[in-house]
């Protein structure tokens, strides 16, 4: 099974290498971007398990160590 | 008084904040690996500058599962002192010992220069031999420096004193021409709500001595040997 994390920062943090990647993509001529936001991408690859269970490792691993809660979010998607 | 400094894989403060400690303060200090378990013999711990576990996911966020944090966590809780610089600031709001985070400094570049601090809270085990309304002067070195916190935490932070070190000008002004790396509230330094656990960005330990360019650092560890 492949879990698929996606960690990015929270509303009202700063977001500065996405700022800078906004501006460049318009220097490049997309002017209709309005915001980039980056982040961070983890695939986290587990053995034959309980759904539930893989669910519940993943939020402990993303809430203790892959995402800073004060300043990110997280999302997953748990394939296969 | 002794202090212990934690080394972690990537720490390379730790021998500024010894030979500070040992040669120009004059105090008892011993390095201590992270793997090793200090017991409680340290009136102090220090956690020192560099780039533990390479900074890798986070500055901070791996070093703060180290065998040694179950003594950095004891020491706190029976009140032993902890001075986080600059990555050790990192890794204690990681440890969740200090409230907040530090984050990307706001124009992407590594910033290294002395900035001015104002000092807001003498009442501390780290500022007590520190004039009222005084400015110091230390310097910086990193990349991820800017300190946020949700608008909660900064009231409360404000409430209960809690910001010792402000960037300002050479005359005390805060303003945002000398935030260096766009913290807010100009924040430098922050203690926790029992007072014995102080992280900040800027590196006292070199400033110690004369001619590295000032000796304002000195004030900061004087403070903590005042205490004990």
């Amino acid at each position: 099974m492949i879990v698929k994390v996606i960690v990015t920062p929270k509303k009202g943090v700063l977001n500065p290498e996405g700022k800078t990647i906004e501006n460049s993509l318009k220097m490049l001529g997309y002017g209709s971007l309005q915001n980039v936001k980056s982040g961070r991408y983890f695939e986290l690859y587990f053995g034959k398990e309980n759904k539930d269970k893989i669910e519940d490792i993943t939020r402990e691993i993303c809430t203790k160590l892959l995402a800073n809660t004060v300043i990110e979010d997280f999302t997953y998607t748990i394939e296969g | 008084m002794k202090f212990g400094i934690v080394v972690y894989p990537g720490s390379n403060c730790d021998m500024d904040c010894y030979s500070a400690l040992s040669t120009i303060l004059k105090t008892n200090v011993d390095l201590i690996w992270h793997k090793d378990d200090p017991t409680d013999k340290y009136d102090c711990l220090i956690l020192p500058g560099g780039f533990s576990f390479g900074d890798y996911l986070r500055s901070g966020a791996i070093a703060r599962f180290s065998k040694i944090s179950e003594s950095i966590y004891a020491h706190a809780k029976r009140g032993g002192l902890i001075l986080g610089i600059c990555n050790g600031f990192q890794i204690l709001t990681e440890m969740k010992l200090l409230p907040g985070a530090l984050t990307r400094n706001s124009n992407l570049k590594f910033i290294c220069k002395d900035v001015y601090l104002r000092v807001e809270n003498i009442n501390t085990p780290f500022t007590n031999k520190i004039k009222k309304n005084s400015v110091l002067m230390l310097p910086i070195a990193h990349h991820d420096g800017a300190y946020f916190i949700d608008e909660d935490g900064l009231k409360k932070l404000e409430d209960e004193n809690r910001i010792i070190f402000r960037y300002c000008d050479k005359n005390g002004q805060v303003n945002i021409e000398n935030n260096p790396n766009g913290s807010i509230s100009n924040i430098a330094g922050v203690i926790n709500k029992e007072g014995n656990i102080l992280g900040l960005m800027p590196h006292p330990e070199r400033a110690c001595e004369n001619i590295l360019g000032g000796t304002d650092g000195k004030l900061i560890f004087e403070s903590i040997i005042n205490t004990m």
